[in-house]
């Protein structure tokens, strides 16, 4: 059962890898491509984080993994703000740029 | 099917990094050149950790994406302004420059060709684990690095001290960045801690797992550019005459346990089994702290605020006033 689920939960992170991936490449300005990225980072390495950790099926790895997980999610999430901060400071305004 | 899925991977690993090595040299872009070799290097961290060579990997990832990738940054600063558009035609250093690492190439080629089909299959490795209860350690690359060829390891620290002094001689260091937003500081304020237990651990897991001074070192000097981007002039060395010993902690540890266990009329550098794996411990904290200043110091570009006090020449003076101002900005 545990198996399935890591199964599951990485087939999903994949998804959201590739949805950010597209999102990164195909999006027209900046701002929204953060956005994109943002899921992969978040959601996407969440799952897979899920997933590995079911897969170990040990409770200090499984610690491990999250805490990988939370180290990513407040690094990804300020260097996201860095640079649409200084986008904006560079005149950019979001939306059509 | 397992198996044909490794070799695919490994297809695409291999492709991956030449096709990424070759984009990185070629780009008339200096900036798309860097981000492309930080790239390399983790790719590289990837495929060290696929040989199964996990000491191999963080020190790649750490030092080789992590810290050159800071330091090549920071010389990006730098040369704003400079073109990095490169002259037309192919000048004569550049035409020596591709000779030579053709002849690299070459040379490389040749050996892992010989090592691997030529030769009969020598290999030092069950040495190494054959000897591996009178290290001192049960992690057979930090046996390797710090007791059986501890001689070349003691070699790559005077390389580093070498290369510091380079930095050193350069002139001031760079100008520190103004203290950015609220988010960068307040990111920094929670990592520096966390990357310090981390370098720590790193240190102390080295004796029986992946680890060990080059890898806690690159952690600590991680933490120094941290600081640094976060607006701290000093990058958290502490003053003059301590970031001097801190410097040449390394290879003068090394150095006095090679001359005292000589003393037992053994070798140079060669331990006695029994307190062979508190020495290395020492000789590794001594090392990782001085790898670590070593790296903050390439980072910072040149000698700190206040290093020239002791040679005060008008062109000094005229440096250290940038170097103030800059540190005050």
């Amino acid at each position: 059962m545990p198996d399935v689920l890591a199964l599951v939960s990485i087939a999903l992170a994949i998804v959201f890898y590739a949805a950010g991936s597209i999102g990164l490449l195909r999006l027209p300005d900046l701002l929204s491509r953060l956005h994109a990225l943002t899921k992969a980072d978040n959601l996407g390495l969440g799952l897979l984080a899920t997933g590995v950790a079911l897969l170990a099926g040990d409770l200090v790895i499984g610690i491990k993994v999250l805490l990988v997980w939370v180290l990513v999610l407040a690094a990804s999430a300020s260097s996201s703000h860095l640079i649409a901060r200084y986008s904006m400071q560079a005149g950019n305004r979001g939306h059509g740029e | 099917m397992s198996e044909l899925l490794w070799v695919l991977f490994d297809l695409v690993l291999a492709g991956l990094t030449v096709g990424l090595a070759w984009v990185a040299v070629a780009t008339r872009e200096l900036r798309r050149g860097v981000l492309l070799f930080v790239g390399l290097g983790l790719l590289l961290a990837v495929i060290w950790a696929r040989l199964r060579a996990p000491d191999l990997a963080l020190a790649e990832a750490a030092i080789g994406a992590g810290i050159a990738g800071a330091l090549l940054i920071a010389a990006l600063r730098d040369e704003i302004g400079v073109s990095a558009e490169p002259e037309d035609g192919y000048t004569a250093s550049r035409r020596l420059v591709d000779l030579g690492a053709i002849g690299l190439l070459l040379a490389l080629s040749w050996g892992l060709l010989d090592a691997f089909l030529l030769s009969d299959g020598v290999r030092l490795a069950e040495g190494v684990a054959e000897r591996l209860g009178e290290s001192g350690v049960i992690n057979p690359v930090t046996a390797v690095l710090l007791n059986f060829r501890a001689y070349d390891t003691l070699l790559e620290l005077a390389v580093v001290f070498a290369a510091v002094l380079g930095v050193l001689s350069v002139g001031p260091a760079r100008p520190a960045l103004e203290a950015g937003s609220l988010v960068l500081t307040g990111l920094v304020r929670w990592l520096v801690p966390i990357l310090v237990v981390v370098a720590g651990y790193l240190l102390w897991v080295g004796a029986h797992a992946p680890g060990g001074a080059f890898q806690a070192g690159a952690m600590l000097a991680a933490v120094a550019v941290l600081l640094r981007l976060g607006g701290v002039a000093h990058a958290g060395l502490p003053g003059t005459a301590a970031t001097r010993w801190l410097l040449v902690l390394g290879i003068g540890v090394f150095v006095i346990v090679g001359l005292s266990v000589m003393f037992a009329d053994r070798a140079f550098l060669q331990y006695p089994g029994d307190i062979a794996g508190v020495l290395i411990l020492v000789i590794e904290i001594a090392a990782t702290l001085s790898i670590a200043t070593a790296l903050a110091l390439a980072y910072l570009g040149g000698r700190p605020v206040g290093w020239e006090a002791d040679c005060d020449s008008p062109q000094h003076r005229v440096n250290r006033g940038a170097a103030d101002r800059g540190g005050d900005a």
